[in-house]
């Protein structure tokens, strides 16, 4: 059976419509008014009511990771006694809009969430079970996007690809679970995604096996001492990073009973590295800086044999203090090239 | 020939009397205080066609264009037209005979921060508001100070104006996106007024200490502050420098539409020509409302006005300020 197909676009909404009656749709939308200054927009994931909901031409401001990784999640309530463990608020699947690297993005968590040993976070796997990607096909970049240096500007791993045009919409099925709707609907056609492959932005990557001692302490990181705010928007706005911290709350003046949350912490925050006791490491910015590339670019690769980084951008389209990691990442590897010679 | 000037004529025009006899200056309105390069060089071209090639920027963000000979007024005016036409009529203005001139020489040219065009704090466009203003308002012949600001770290200083218009927000909370960072506690407690709190890893906001800056806003990395959809302002009334009495503009409304703000400055006008000292040219308007008490200037000014929800009124109201004449508090320390 054939497996791409056009659509017009009355054709798309009734498949939008379809879909919508068993799944929840989810893409980046724009919110307007809300963005971090008056008068302009916010572009965040969040559930379509409608196709021409879904935000293609500017970038989102955050990722989808809320979808697997939300930003503050009840693991379980406890009362002294016993506990038990939150249930989700519905089991809904989820169909997502996105481009292909936030899916590689996603993979970079599922690596992190369900990969890393032998060790499966049922929270986490319980809502990426619930996803189907649906690809929005992505030929060109946007500012600050460095993909393709990631190698993760392409991607097979989708139920569907999609790409959006001025009358319609050209889709490639891959999953048969939706192969009817579209076979309904739409007209058979030959389509297959193309993927960006040249982003204005280009990063070398360091091309060592294993990071010489000295460059812990390198003079590189000390511009970012006083350049970093850690105001921790680098963290929020990337798709990869996962680290987060547990908190547990009590009702009311109960010393027993109340919750255990999961919250987002991050690398370049104040806190991130308190320990019992007080002790904190990490204090300037410029190790946190470190530990940031060398986590994206470096160890995360020594575990899992891909980079965690996908090249997205986001960190660099949100830092205030205008910090590219990009040119953070040229600069180290030029760094290392000089030592080198 | 000697000069024979309607001197009061000629002042409603824009053109004043100055210190060096038969030479005037007239003055140019940029209401917002934003105008494009070309409008510029036209302001440029006239000082150095009809004046000395000096120009004065005022405090009020207008030009003063000095030393130009009384006799030359017409071309001036002529001269103008593109102005006038670019600065005054595109914003609603009305303007009869389009090359005479200015029709008026009050109120103040209406004053603004940068707002939101540019300053990433500000709440609003501050110049489209003062245009809006500049449209309805212009021309009259009252003495009435107004500027704009975008947030109430008040830039433009509408604390010295008799309508001090503030930009605020009223800040929205999303509870599932605070990550407890405690980034805006810190930044409304170290540069605000500490109206937020941490309980329980997440954030509570104390309505009556808030002011509506929206440096929550700012601050949040994950959006979990987003200000309320529509513009919002606070009023403050009758502040003022002066040989007599200057003072500080007192908050008078809070948290009001744009419309209710547009609309009090409307109403005042009728109020003022009502209520002025005709012995006087040019009563101002803050000594006619301490004339008539707050009481009836908020009769009159808020007359069949529709506040929108949340809005609130000051009950009464001190103005921080201090007499001129106070004599006794100077000793001589040298002779
Ligand atoms: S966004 Fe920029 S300033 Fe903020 S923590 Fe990250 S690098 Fe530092
Ligand atoms: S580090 Fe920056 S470019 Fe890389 S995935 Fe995160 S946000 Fe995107
Ligand atoms: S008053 Fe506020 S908005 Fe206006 S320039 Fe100053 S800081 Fe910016
Ligand atoms: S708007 Fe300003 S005063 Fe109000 S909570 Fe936010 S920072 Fe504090
Ligand atoms: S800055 Fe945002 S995330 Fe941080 S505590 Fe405040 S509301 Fe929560």
């Amino acid at each position: 059976m054939n497996k791409s197909f056009k659509l017009s676009s009355e054709q798309f909404k009734t498949v939008f419509a379809g879909l919508s009656e068993h799944y929840c749709i989810v893409g980046p939308k724009r919110f307007a008014g809300l963005g971090r200054f008056s008068d302009t927009d916010l572009i965040r994931y969040a559930p379509l009511t409608s196709i021409d909901e879904l935000e293609l031409a500017e970038k989102s401001c955050f990722s989808p990771k809320d979808l697997v990784f939300p930003p503050d999640e009840t693991l379980f309530y406890f009362n002294g006694q016993q506990f038990s463990e939150a249930a989700l608020p519905d089991n809904l699947e989820i169909i997502v809009l996105l481009r292909p690297c936030d899916i590689n993005g996603i993979d970079r968590l599922d690596r992190m969430f369900m990969k890393n040993a032998d060790v499966i976070d049922p929270y986490y796997q319980r809502r990426r079970s619930r996803l189907h990607f649906f690809m929005i096909e992505c030929r060109e970049s946007f500012e600050n996007c460095f993909c393709v240096s990631m190698n993760a500007n392409r991607s097979d791993n989708y139920a569907a690809a999609l790409r959006f045009g001025k009358d319609g919409v050209e889709a490639e099925v891959a999953s048969d679970k939706f192969l009817e709707t579209f076979a309904v609907n739409g007209s058979v056609f030959e389509f297959k995604p193309e993927f960006v492959s040249e982003n204005q932005i280009k990063v070398e990557l360091p091309k060592v096996e294993t990071m010489p001692p000295e460059i812990f302490t390198d003079k590189l990181w000390e511009e970012y001492d006083s350049r970093c705010i850690s105001c921790g928007r680098c963290n929020t706005s990337c798709v990869t990073c996962s680290c987060f911290t547990t908190r547990d709350l009590f009702y009311g003046d109960s010393r027993t009973c109340g919750e255990r949350r999961r919250v987002w912490d991050g690398c370049h925050l104040d806190g991130f590295c308190d320990m019992a006791g007080g002790h904190t490491f990490r204090k300037n910015k410029g190790e946190r800086m470190r530990f940031k590339t060398f986590h994206k670019i470096y160890d995360y690769r020594k575990r899992f044999g891909v980079d965690m980084c996908v090249g997205c951008g986001r960190c660099d389209d949100v830092c205030p203090e205008y910090i590219s990691f990009s040119n953070c990442i040229n600069k180290l590897s030029a760094r290392l090239k000089e030592g080198a010679e | 020939m000697s000069l024979d000037l309607n001197r009061k004529k000629v002042t409603k025009n824009a053109y004043r009397i100055t210190k060096r006899r038969n030479y005037t200056a007239l003055r140019v309105r940029v209401p917002g205080g934003h105008l494009n390069a070309a409008q510029l060089s036209i302001i440029a071209g006239l000082a150095e066609t009809f004046g000395d090639g000096t120009l004065h920027v005022t405090a009020r963000q207008g030009f003063e264009i000095p030393n130009i000979p009384f006799e030359r007024m017409s071309e001036v005016n002529a001269a103008l037209k593109p102005l006038l036409a670019e600065l005054q009529l595109r914003h609603g203005v009305q303007i009869d005979n389009i090359d005479a001139g200015y029709p008026g020489a009050g109120m103040r040219n209406i004053s603004a921060c940068v707002g939101n065009r540019i300053c990433p704090f500000a709440n609003a466009d501050t110049t489209a508001l003062a245009q809006r203003l500049e449209g309805m308002l212009y021309p009259n012949d009252l003495h009435v100070k107004i500027a704009v600001t975008g947030c109430p770290n008040d830039c433009v200083k509408v604390h010295l104006q008799d309508f001090g218009i503030v930009a605020i927000c009223e800040p929205e909370y999303h509870y599932d996106d605070c990550i407890g960072c405690e980034a805006c506690v810190k930044a409304c407690e170290r540069k605000v007024t500490g109206a937020l709190t941490m309980q329980n890893g997440k954030v509570y906001r104390d309505e009556r200490r808030c002011i509506g800056c929206g440096e929550c806003v700012l601050s949040c990395p994950t959006a979990a502050w987003t200000r309320r959809p529509g513009r919002l302002y606070r009023v403050l009334i009758m502040g003022r420098t002066g040989k007599r009495n200057p003072r500080l503009a007192m908050p008078f409304l809070d948290r009001v539409s744009e419309d209710v703000v547009c609309q009090l400055i409307k109403n005042t006008l009728p109020y003022a020509e009502r209520h002025r000292l005709k012995c006087i040219p040019k009563e101002h308007i803050g000594y006619i409302v301490d004339r008539t008490g707050l009481d009836v200037f908020k009769e009159e000014a808020l007359t069949g006005i529709e506040f929108n929800p949340g809005a609130r009124i000051a009950k009464t109201i001190q103005w921080p300020g201090y007499n001129t004449l106070n004599d006794a508090n100077f000793k001589l320390i040298s002779k």
